[in-house]
């Protein structure tokens, strides 16, 4: 059973998003998580780096794999969690706390409306998991 | 690998399973008007008395590096321990191909990792591959590395750093987004100039150590004035065995060495195969072309080693992979890996200090002859450039036909407004007599 808070957006590529106004911060799922297995790096973009929805912004890799992230709402890098390659674990014990990856600020608020809510990535999950 | 040929009748056994009456319809699929349509030009099948004449009569045409000889300019005479060739001609060694199984590769991933080690030690990097083709190729590869680690385009190398290394990372890099600036070098000393050109969208400022003039460049003072810029040193060693007396690039500043391995131990043969080496900080280890072995622990906590961070190579990520290269010099980075431990320490120190000493001897033997002088006032390792009377290629011509000797290289070859001056290269295989014919032959 993964962890699927109410107050987050969810992406089908399994990032999640937290909206504040205009700015959103940005991570990977406990299922994302769970199914990488022990992370042990995060390839990350820098501040001011400017994305379209759905494009690669980086990408974390595990002891068995290289995933590639997506962004869900296009925006412009504001902040980059670069403290968590010092403590990659973070990913697998904290991902949607300390371990947020990126803070954007959106080009569009309404791109985070058009994302799954936590019962909608539940029910993906479900059906696809 | 063994190889397994197949019988006549195995071969027709095969075709007639797969409905097939004789090889040639195997490849009817390509159009008759491209195909060969006739025997290949070779001669008819040879017994093997008359194929083993056949490869002496080619051979003999070879004229063996037997004579005494003063060449250097990237490829270097240094001698090769007995033991180098007499461990590498171990079939478990000749023979075997890539490590990617590390069950059954642990010897060769064992070897790779020492040599990478051995690399970091002398080099005074924190990280190595497991090897490049050569000393070239490392160096185009060191351009793209710096693109991609700083984000900029414009590479600033120096006119002293190995000119055919240079046309080498032109031609690597032509088709991309660099943009190459040449600095050129200070006419007394023979060390690198005004980096001209060095700005916010500099990558990277590459110069040669001992550079190609045999000139030893300030290298500190060049990262010093790269680094605040945001650009990356990228320093190229050509002669391995100065690794035994200078300052480590790495204890300069170098953010990335690359260089040649082929003075440890390996045969000058004609231009190769020799060994690349590439060497970096950990913390651009991500953007490191070429295979890297790293140490793991097995379940039990058992020691092992493994080819490691491997989304760095084409075959695992294509697109993100930090070059095309997916294989590395194996059997020449293991006779290196022998020569170095088979020198030690003290004994790679031994040979750099006479390579020093009598390319000195020589250099100040030459220099007192009339009309000759020592062209760049840098100090030097083993090589340095004479400055003659007359064009280089005459005197050199005449030492080769009336006294024997090879004197070196005329820079003329690769610089056109220097005719008079050649590149004189002293290692421990010189002696005293050959020295000392070169110095009454010039006189």
């Amino acid at each position: 059973m993964s962890n699927i808070p109410e107050n987050l957006r969810y992406s089908k590529d399994h990032e999640w998003v937290l909206v504040d106004g205009e700015n959103a911060a940005i991570g990977i799922t406990d299922y994302a998580q769970s199914s990488l297995g022990d992370v042990v790096y995060i390839d990350m973009p820098r501040v001011g780096d400017k994305f379209a929805a759905h494009e690669a912004f980086g990408s974390v890799e595990s002891v068995k794999a290289v995933s590639e992230v997506f962004i869900p709402i296009g925006g412009e890098i504001t902040a980059v969690n670069d403290g968590l390659n010092d403590t990659p674990e973070k990913v697998n014990s904290d991902p949607y706390g300390d371990a947020w990856f990126i803070k954007i600020k959106m080009d569009n608020v309404l791109e985070a409306d058009g994302m799954l809510s936590a019962e909608e990535y539940d029910e993906y999950l479900n059906a696809n998991g | 690998m063994r190889y397994i040929p197949n019988s006549p009748e195995e071969r027709a056994e095969m075709l007639t399973s797969i409905g097939l009456s004789n090889a040639g319809e195997l490849f009817r699929s390509i159009p008759s008007d491209v195909q060969l349509n006739r025997k290949l030009k070779v001669t008819d099948p040879l017994a093997e008395p008359e194929v083993i004449a056949a490869m002496e009569e080619m051979a003999a045409k070879n004229t063996g590096a037997t004579k005494p000889s003063f060449l250097g300019a990237g490829v270097y005479s240094h001698y090769s321990p007995t033991i180098v060739d007499h461990l590498i001609q171990r079939s478990e060694f000749f023979t075997s191909y890539t490590p990617y199984q590390p069950e059954i590769s642990q010897g060769t991933l064992q070897y790779i990792f020492e040599f990478q080690t051995l690399i970091c030690q002398l080099t005074g990097m924190e990280v190595a591959n497991a090897s490049m083709y050569d000393g070239s190729t490392a160096m185009a590869e060191a351009y793209l590395m710096a693109q991609r680690v700083t984000r900029r385009n414009k590479i600033i190398v120096a006119d002293s750093v190995h000119p055919e290394y240079r046309e080498v990372a032109r031609t690597y890099t032509q088709h991309g987004d660099a943009e190459i600036v040449s600095v050129g070098f200070d006419e007394k000393t023979g060390r690198v100039a005004e980096l001209n050109g060095l700005d916010d969208k500099t990558a990277a400022v590459v110069v040669q150590s001992p550079n190609f003039f045999g000139c030893i460049e300030d290298l500190t003072s060049i990262a010093e004035q790269a680094h605040p810029a945001g650009a990356l040193l990228i320093v190229v060693v050509t002669e391995a065995i100065s690794l035994g007396l200078l300052k480590s690039p790495g204890s300069c500043g170098a953010d990335i060495v690359v260089g040649e391995g082929q003075s440890f131990g390996i045969p000058m043969s004609f231009g190769g195969p020799h060994v690349g080496l590439f060497a970096t900080q950990d913390k651009f280890v991500r953007q490191m072309p070429g295979r890297l072995c790293g140490v793991a622990y097995d379940k039990n906590g058992n020691r092992g080693f493994t080819l490691t961070l491997s989304t760095r190579e084409q075959h695992i990520r294509r697109e993100k992979a930090t070059s095309n290269i997916c294989t590395n010099q194996g059997l020449i980075a293991l006779a290196a890996t022998i020569y170095m431990e088979a020198m030690g320490k003290k004994g790679l120190q031994e040979v750099a200090m006479q390579n020093a000493q009598k390319a000195d001897y020589a250099a100040n033997q030459i220099a007192a002859i009339n009309g000759f002088e020592i062209a760049f006032s840098a100090p030097k390792f083993n090589e340095f450039v004479v400055r003659g009377p007359k064009p280089a290629d005459e005197i050199l011509s005449k030492l080769r036909t009336e006294n024997g000797i090879i004197g070196g290289l005329a820079l003329s070859k690769y610089y056109a407004d220097r005719p008079n001056e050649f590149l004189v290269c002293v290692t421990e295989t010189s002696t005293k007599k050959q020295i000392d014919a070169l110095v009454n032959a010039l006189a």
